[in-house]
């Protein structure tokens, strides 16, 4: 049988805000335990919520961002549970009336063509606090840091058909909220989690199969190792003759499996209903317009764009547009050097190499725009090779100075005086009389022998293009 | 000096005829000697009072007291005071000590009051006789065996006794108005949104407000200037000036239209607590008051509203009492389960778990359009029917409750004959209206309260109507027999 993945995503973002979504306590990670929790954030008797602006404004961008309606008027409700690090014994969120409504995403699958995923909503909420169950013996430690931290859930239709494009929508998401600042995105740190609904059907069937909900997954390797693992899985039970139970589940990343979370937590019935303490959301348009004025442009116009006006391949435009720091950094170098390609080389080959190599974001680069700029006009006007280009990008990596001060100390111009480069030529051709006779006798290959050869006694800075030019015509007599 | 009213104690501590802390040594000494035969106080504060008290005689002799300087008053045992227990009549909260005072408390400390103790209430308010306290019930001024009427019982007959000058209360059904009615004391619970919630122990949300009671109209409109206004730290609260409501008490009621509505005078009113009623209405009739009866169509559905909506808000707003951070722990619990099913069985009474299992099944799915929906759309028809009524009338008078205090002890195996006490009472805080109780012609030795409703905000109205019976009538001025 032929079986279809349909998968759906639920991610919560962390909203980029300084204090808590109902109270002044910071937001700031890697606190001691239980010291940014404040009154309210302890569930104390008598506490009220008071909603956090920033917070409000910030999925309002992102609702713009997806081209989704930002709801006039929103509601709080509590979601009620029992659980130790949740103090009030219920959740704020959103139920019936979320902050966005529907929206779309729309991914780059392999194939290079566009699929739009839908979003059914994002709404805002709290988060719970930890529970800390390894550090103490027979109890559970309560860290109550992150109880009311600002999250945006981001509901997605169940649209993608595989793993990779789940991985893709979670990427763009990640990217899209970045890109807009509303979020820092740091997954290390809890700030994008990502639960997906997973099911299979037989090709061809409308209705969908029995889902599994995979919980609190934190990086994207394991999520498409998450829902490979629970796609087989599933269709294993079904070709078995079993069912897909509905459940909720957890990926061991040391055991590369999905494994069942204690059920107990699924038979709640959460008891939604309205927060009385907090009023309806309500929301109009000029208040819209002002949290959106200052909104960048769009990763999927600035790909659009850097294709179209620089003339870069698709998939060149794609990469660049992988964060906005990275998408504004190409085009300050391209604007810069009226060289488009030749900073889109560099830019996604050698500075992403030495980036990824120091682990660093390009936003913290050692080496900015107009000095990478400099380097290209040099190659660009033919000062340096582009062999010798790279000895100059390691020194302004290292930080030595602007390209035209390392090029001058380290006596790296190149020689395009066919007068410096013709004794070169003759003493090599001189030198080496058997290989003259090879290449005379039809022997094209030995001409990289002495284009080597002038390259390695000229330290590389002959004119390679001059170089082939003296060679051929010399070589010929 | 605990017959005389706050303008009169303002008159005596300006002029130095006694000091701040001999009245609150005063009140101290009544508390110690007579409490003990009442259950007001859950708490006293002696030494937080003196020392109140000292700094109101500073303030006094600098010249920069304010009408309440020095005044001593009580606060309810629901709002939180920082480094004093608050206990919220419960087991549950029985050691627990604030970190911060509720914007009542603080503001009242603000303008000068003097604090002598939290008094007691119904366990987390709910209740219509005191009786569901941990503390023991609390006793009727006027006759010992009954009830002071609840949540705000404490409060109520400490300021029918003379145990404080006044007192604060909240209102989530009539908590503030039963009991004034019932002890002979002067309630207002003021529009929702005009008092702070922060800091006061949340029964239902929707509903709970806060309130002064007194022994007068003008004692109560000199607290509630004090207590109201806006407060970032509630996002219900509401940003409206908070007029100076003495300067409205002795405007005229010639040409008020008062509407009596029909359904509160019915089948289940006391014949002899209708009679006072009556007797009270003639007697605005003869202050210039124009009568006419009016009709809240909806108002008999607002009991069985009030109690789905009300339950369903605390089986939620009482959830953070687990156990977990504060408050009332089991010992050597088992695992999670045991650990808040016995914390939570041995800390709350058999009122609050009633509610709470009754607000956790009208949420339930498949019961919630059912109950908690359809309440909230009667909720409407109820606040709408008022809407209609204050197109005609400027406000509405009625019996506080059906009856005069019952003796302790009677209702409590029936919750519905308990909960009935408040049958005139609830439809005000759902539709969110103010709402008054004075006392009237007593029967039988046994006060009566006369409600006054009025529109939004509309507070000053009724302390006007109010102040205005209570200059022609001394049914207010007499104390309980017995309490000096």
């Amino acid at each position: 049988m032929q079986w279809e993945t349909v998968i759906g995503l639920e991610i919560h973002t962390q909203l980029a805000t300084q204090s808590k979504i109902f109270s002044g306590a910071p937001t700031r990670f890697g606190a001691d335990p239980n010291t940014q929790a404040c009154a309210i954030d302890l569930g104390l008797p008598g506490v009220l919520p008071v909603l956090n602006g920033e917070a409000v404004r910030l999925a309002v961008r992102f609702g713009r961002a997806i081209d989704a309606e930002v709801a006039e008027r929103s509601v709080f409700a509590r979601k009620n549970y029992f659980y130790p690090d949740l103090p009030k014994g219920y959740q704020i969120s959103q139920y019936e009336h979320p902050i966005v409504g529907e929206g779309q995403i729309e991914i780059l699958l392999e194939d290079g063509t566009l699929k739009e995923i839908g979003v059914t909503r994002a709404h805002l909420e709290e988060d719970a606090g930890k529970s800390l169950h390894e550090d103490f013996h027979g109890f559970t430690g309560i860290d109550l840091n992150r109880a009311g931290t600002p999250l945006l859930e981001i509901v997605s239709e169940p649209d993608m058909r595989s793993p990779r494009e789940a991985v893709a929508y979670a990427r763009k998401v990640h990217q899209l909220v970045r890109w807009i600042g509303i979020s820092d995105g740091n997954m290390q740190e809890g700030s994008f989690r990502m639960d997906a609904n997973v099911s299979v059907r037989p090709r061809g069937q409308s209705t969908f199969g029995t889902r599994t909900e995979i919980k609190n997954i934190n990086s994207f390797r394991f999520l498409e190792r998450a829902i490979q693992f629970e796609v087989e899985r599933q269709i294993e039970v079904l070709e078995g003759g079993g069912q897909v139970i509905q459940e909720t589940r957890l990926y061991d990343p040391d055991r590369d499996e999905t494994r069942p979370m204690r059920t107990k937590e699924e038979a709640n019935d959460y008891r939604y209903f309205p927060d009385p303490d907090l009023l309806p959301l309500e929301i109009d348009a000029a208040y819209i317009a002002e949290a959106t004025a200052d909104l960048p442009e769009l990763p999927d116009s600035k790909r659009e764009r850097l294709h179209a006006q620089y003339g870069l391949s698709e998939y060149d435009a794609d990469q660049l547009t992988g964060s906005r720091e990275l998408a504004d950094y190409f085009e300050a170098v391209a604007e810069e050097t009226g060289e488009p390609k030749l900073a889109a080389n560099w830019v996604l080959g050698e500075l992403a190499a030495a980036l990824n190599r120091a682990g660093i974001e390009i936003a913290a680069s050692p080496i900015d725009p107009p000095r990478l700029a400099g380097l290209i006009r040099r190659i660009q006007d033919g000062t340096i090779s582009g062999k010798i280009a790279k000895q100059v990008f390691e020194a302004l990596w290292a930080g030595e100075g602007d390209a035209d001060a390392i090029i001058e100390a380290k006596g790296l111009r190149q020689i395009t005086d066919s007068g410096a480069i013709e004794p070169l030529i003759d003493a090599i051709i001189a030198a080496n009389p058997e290989q003259v006779a090879q290449y005379r006798a039809g022997k094209d290959k030995v001409f990289g022998f002495f284009v080597g050869q002038v390259m390695k006694q000229s330290q590389g800075k002959a004119n390679p293009q001059q170089v082939n030019a003296l060679l051929k015509a010399k070589l010929k007599a | 000096m605990h017959d005389r009213t706050i303008a009169e104690l303002r008159k005596d501590l300006d002029s130095g005829a006694y000091s701040s802390v001999e009245l609150t040594r005063h009140f101290l000494g009544r508390i110690e000697r007579l409490d003990p035969g009442l259950n007001c106080y859950i708490t006293v504060a002696a030494e937080p009072a003196l020392a109140a008290a000292q700094r109101a005689d500073r303030a006094i002799a600098d010249g920069t007291a304010g009408p309440l300087t020095g005044i001593p008053i009580a606060h309810k045992d629901i709002f939180c005071t920082q480094g004093l227990r608050t206990s919220c009549g419960s087991r549950m909260l029985d050691t627990f000590i604030a970190p911060y005072d509720a914007t009542v408390v603080e503001r009242l400390a603000a303008a000068g009051a003097v604090m002598l103790g939290k008094t007691n209430m119904d366990e987390f308010a709910m209740g219509s006789s005191n009786e569901t306290s941990f503390y023991g019930p609390v006793r009727n001024p006027w006759n010992p065996t009954r009830v002071p009427g609840g949540s705000s019982g404490g409060s109520a007959a400490a300021v029918a006794a003379r145990l404080c000058v006044a007192a604060t209360g909240t209102d989530t059904g009539g908590s503030i108005r039963q009991p004034a009615a019932l002890c002979g004391i002067t309630g207002i619970k003021p529009t929702y949104g005009r008092c702070s919630r922060w800091g006061m122990i949340a029964f239902a949300s929707s509903l709970d407000q806060a309130g002064p009671m007194a022994r007068s109209a003008a004692d109560a409109a000199l607290l509630l200037r004090a207590m109201a206004g806006f407060d970032p730290r509630d996002s219900t609260s509401v940003d409206t000036p908070v007029p100076d409501y003495l300067a409205g008490l002795d405007a005229s009621l010639s040409g008020l239209r008062i509407g009596l509505p029909k359904e509160y005078f019915g089948e289940g009113l006391d014949n002899d607590v209708a009679t006072s009623i009556q007797e009270a209405i003639r007697e605005y009739e003869r202050l210039g008051a124009r009568v006419s009866e009016i009709n809240l169509p909806n108002s008999p559905l607002s009991v069985p509203v009030y109690y789905v909506v009300a339950p369903a808000e605390c089986s939620s707003n009482l959830a953070r009492f687990d156990g977990v951070r504060y408050g009332h722990r089991c010992e050597n619990p088992k695992d999670l389960d045991d650990l808040y099913k016995r914390s939570r069985a041995e800390g709350f009474g058999a009122e609050v778990q009633r509610r709470i299992m009754i607000g956790t099944y009208v949420l339930s799915a498949g019961y919630y359009d059912a109950y908690y929906l359809k309440a909230q759309k009667i909720r409407h028809l109820i606040a709408d029917d008022f809407r209609h009524a204050f197109e005609q009338v400027d406000v509405i008078l009625g019996p506080t409750s059906p009856t005069t205090a019952f003796p302790i002890g009677t209702k409590m195996d029936d919750p519905v004959a308990m909960y009935l006490n408040d049958i005139y009472t609830i439809a005000t805080n759902l539709a969110g209206l103010p709402g008054m109780s004075i006392p009237v012609a007593p029967v039988d030795g046994m006060p009566v309260g006369l409600q006054i409703i009025g529109n939004y905000f509309d507070e000053g109205r009724l302390l006007n109507v109010a102040h205005r019976l209570q200059q022609t009538t001394d049914w207010h001025a007499s104390p309980p027999p017995g309490w000096d």
